[in-house]
C-alpha cells in the first residue's frame, strides 16, 4: 500500500514537472492558451502543495463560483489527504480578481471559498474542520494586470490552519 | 484630538445680508460651467500685534493672507470660480476691506470681491470678512467668527462655504472631511491604514497603524462615528470606531463576515452585509439597542447596501437576475425592484443626500464608470470612463461626487497606484485629491459646522 502510494505520488510530481517543463518551453504565443481554459486558470505557476500530489488551490472563470473538472478532481485529493489526517484543519480563503468592486468581490470570495468547503463536505470531510475566509480582491498571488494573472487570482486556497 | 473637536465656538457678531434679489452676480451650479467667476480674494489684513501673536502660536506670521489662499483654492478647485492673480490688485488689503473702490477691481475683471481682517482678541483669532457685488458696488455678505487659533484653516472653509452659498444659493462642502483608505506597498501584501483628512487634502492623520487589513470606511451623516471593516485577528468584521475618542467595537455578534457597512440617515442605524455559507444578505443594527434585524432573504449576493435620505428605502447590488445589478427596495427590504437595465455590470449605489439620484459603478467592456442614475432608474448619465474606478461617495450638498481610481500594472505589477479623484454632478471638473499616501474607498463627511 505504502508503496504503491509512494510510487503513485513520485508519478504525479514527475507528471507535474513534465507540465511545467512543457510550460516553460513554449513560452510565447501559446502561453496564454495552455495555461487558460475556458477562462479558468490550469497552469501551476502558483500552485503550492498540501502534501505530494495534493494542490493547494482551485480556480474560477470570471464572476464564477462553478467548479470545474481540474477544480473537483483537486479537491477530491484535499478530501483523501485530509481524510487521512485527521488531525488536520482547514482555512479556504477565497479570492477574486481585482476587475471587480471591492465589496461585491468580498462576497465573491466567500461563495468561492463555499463552493469547495461544500465539496470537500461531500467527499467526507467534516464540517467543523474547515473554516472560510474572503480576503475579495485584497490579496493577489500576482499583481499584473493582464488575463493571466486575474485567471491566478481567482481562486480558493486550502490552508493549513493547525 | 482637538482638531476633532466638532464645535467651533462660532461666534455670530454681525450678520448683514441682503436679500438675494438684489445681487447680480450668481453661479449657475447645475450646468457644467465653462465660465468660472472671476473673483478677487483680497488677503485678509492682519495688524501689526496679531502678526506676534500668531507667529508664536501658529509658527505662521501672516494667517490673513494663509486663510485667503485657503478660500481661493477652495473656490479654484470647485471649478465654479476663478480667482484672480493677487499681483494685479490695486487697492491694498485694509483699505479695499473698509470700503472697496469697486473701479479698480472692475479694472482687473474681477465680478465678486472677498475682503477680510484678523485680528488676536483675548488669544483666540478673530476674522471679519466681507463679500463684494463689484458690478453693482454692493456689499452681499458680512460675517465674523472667533475661534482657536488652531483652526485657522476650518475659518477659511467656512468663509468658502458662506461665499459658495450666497452666490450659487446651495450649501458648500467646503467644511468637510474624507476618510478614506492609505494604501501603501505591494500589490500582494498592500498595506492599509484608515486615514482623514481635510477635504483640500490638508491635516492627515491616520486612525489604524496598518496591522490590519481595513477596507470601507464611512461616516456617520450625524456625528464623528465611522463604520468600516477590519480583518482584526482575520476576522472580517464590521466595526464601529468613534475618531474623537479612539474607542472601536465590533458591530453585532455575526458567525461569519459583515461587510460592505452604512449609517442610516439618522445615524442610528448600520446597514451591512453578513455572509454565510456561501451567501451575501443584508441586515441592520440599531446602535442603540443592538437590535439586528434581516432585511434581504435571498440566495444570490446582496451587498452594497445605501439607505434614501428620508430613510424610507434602500438601494443595493445583488447578483439575483445572475449579474451585478442595481436594485431600490422599502427599508423594511419588501417591494425589491430592479432599477438598472443597461448594458454591462452595475455595483456601489448610494444614494444621493438630495435624494433624488443614485451614484453607482459601471463595468461595461472592460471600462469602469462612475455614473449616475435616477431613482427609477432612468435617466442614467455617465460621467467619467477609465481603467478602473469605483465608489463614489456624494458631497454632503449632492453636487459634487469622490471615488477611487486604480491604474493599470505591467506584468511585474510595476506601475500601480490607486488615487482618489472628484467630479462635478456635470460630468466637469474631474480632479485629482492630493493625499500623502496612494488611497481607496474615500466617504464624505456632512458639513462639520451647520
Amino acid at each position: 500500500m505504502i508503496l504503491s502510494k509512494i510510487l503513485k505520488n513520485t508519478f504525479l510530481v514527475i507528471l507535474l514537472s513534465m507540465v511545467v517543463s512543457a510550460c516553460a518551453t513554449k513560452k510565447t504565443a501559446t502561453n496564454l492558451e495552455s495555461q487558460i481554459q475556458g477562462d479558468v486558470y490550469t497552469g501551476t505557476d502558483t500552485v503550492e502543495y498540501l502534501a505530494k500530489g495534493v494542490p493547494d488551490r482551485v480556480f474560477f472563470a470570471t464572476n464564477e463560483t462553478i467548479l470545474t473538472t481540474m477544480s473537483r478532481d483537486t479537491l477530491r485529493k484535499q478530501a483523501a489527504w485530509l481524510r487521512e489526517n485527521p488531525s488536520v484543519n482547514v482555512v479556504l480563503e477565497g479570492h477574486a480578481d481585482e476587475r471587480g468592486t471591492r465589496e461585491y468581490n468580498l462576497a465573491l470570495g466567500e461563495r468561492r471559498a463555499n463552493a469547495a468547503k461544500d465539496y470537500l463536505m461531500t467527499y467526507g470531510v467534516s464540517a467543523d474542520r474547515i473554516s472560510v475566509i474572503s480576503y475579495g480582491k485584497e490579496r493577489p498571488v500576482d499583481s499584473g494586470s493582464n488575463p493571466l494573472s486575474w485567471s491566478k487570482n481567482r481562486r480558493s486556497v486550502t490552508v493549513k490552519a493547525n | 484630538m482637538k482638531k476633532f473637536k466638532l464645535i467651533l465656538n462660532i461666534i455670530l457678531i454681525l450678520f448683514i445680508s441682503i436679500s438675494k434679489s438684489y445681487s447680480l452676480i450668481e453661479v449657475d451650479i447645475t450646468r457644467g460651467n465653462l465660465n468660472p467667476l472671476p473673483i478677487a480674494v483680497s488677503p485678509l489684513f492682519q495688524d501689526n500685534n496679531s502678526n506676534t501673536f500668531f507667529e508664536k502660536e501658529l509658527e505662521i506670521k501672516d494667517v490673513g493672507s494663509e486663510i485667503s489662499k485657503v478660500i481661493e483654492n477652495n473656490l479654484k478647485q470647485s471649478g465654479l470660480f476663478n480667482p484672480l492673480s493677487k499681483d494685479a490688485f490695486l487697492q491694498k488689503p485694509d483699505i479695499a476691506h473698509l470700503k472697496p473702490r469697486f473701479e479698480d477691481w472692475a479694472l482687473i475683471k474681477s465680478q465678486a470681491l472677498i475682503t477680510g481682517k484678523v485680528t488676536a482678541v483675548n488669544e483666540k483669532l478673530k476674522v471679519e470678512f466681507r463679500l463684494w457685488d463689484v458690478l453693482a458696488g454692493r456689499e452681499m455678505l458680512a460675517l465674523a467668527f472667533t475661534t482657536v487659533p488652531s483652526n485657522w484653516r476650518r475659518v477659511g472653509h467656512i468663509i468658502t462655504d458662506k461665499v459658495y452659498q450666497r452666490l450659487t444659493g446651495e450649501k458648500g462642502y467646503f467644511d468637510t472631511r474624507i476618510i478614506y483608505v492609505s494604501e501603501e506597498g505591494p500589490k500582494t501584501q498592500r498595506i492599509k491604514k484608515l486615514a482623514i483628512m481635510d477635504q483640500d487634502g490638508f491635516n492627515t492623520k491616520y486612525l489604524t497603524l496598518g496591522n490590519e487589513l481595513v477596507l470601507t470606511p464611512r461616516f456617520n451623516p450625524t456625528n464623528q462615528m465611522v463604520t468600516y471593516l477590519s480583518y482584526f485577528k482575520n476576522l472580517p468584521r464590521v466595526y464601529l470606531l468613534d475618531i474623537e475618542t479612539g474607542i472601536q467595537e465590533v458591530v453585532g455578534d455575526f458567525p461569519g463576515m459583515t461587510f460592505a457597512p452604512r449609517f442610516s440617515p439618522d445615524g442610528k442605524k448600520i446597514i451591512m452585509s453578513f455572509a454565510k455559507d456561501g451567501n451575501s444578505d443584508i441586515y441592520t443594527m440599531d446602535i442603540e439597542n443592538r437590535i439586528v434585524e434581516r432585511i434581504t432573504n435571498h440566495p444570490s449576493i446582496d451587498t452594497s447596501p445605501s439607505y434614501s435620505p428620508d430613510g424610507k428605502f434602500i438601494t443595493f447590488n445583488s447578483d439575483r437576475s445572475g449579474y451585478q445589478q442595481i436594485y431600490v427596495m422599502k427599508s423594511d427590504g419588501s417591494n425589491v425592484k430592479r432599477i438598472s437595465f443597461g448594458k454591462g455590470l452595475y455595483g456601489t449605489p448610494v444614494w444621493s443626500p438630495r435624494g433624488d439620484l443614485i451614484a453607482f459603478t459601471k463595468l461595461h467592456k472592460g471600462k469602469f464608470y462612475i455614473g449616475v442614475m435616477r431613482v427609477d432608474g432612468k435617466g442614467e448619465r455617465l460621467l467619467t470612463e477609465n481603467y478602473y474606478q469605483e465608489a463614489p461617495s456624494w458631497a454632503p450638498n449632492g453636487r459634487v461626487l469622490i471615488f477611487y481610481r486604480e491604474t493599470k500594472s505591467n506584468d511585474k505589477g510595476e506601475g500601480f497606484s490607486a488615487k482618489l479623484w472628484s467630479i462635478d454632478l456635470t460630468g466637469y471638473n474631474e480632479k485629482m485629491v492630493n493625499t500623502e499616501t496612494d488611497a481607496s474607498d474615500p466617504s464624505w463627511s456632512s458639513l462639520l459646522s451647520n
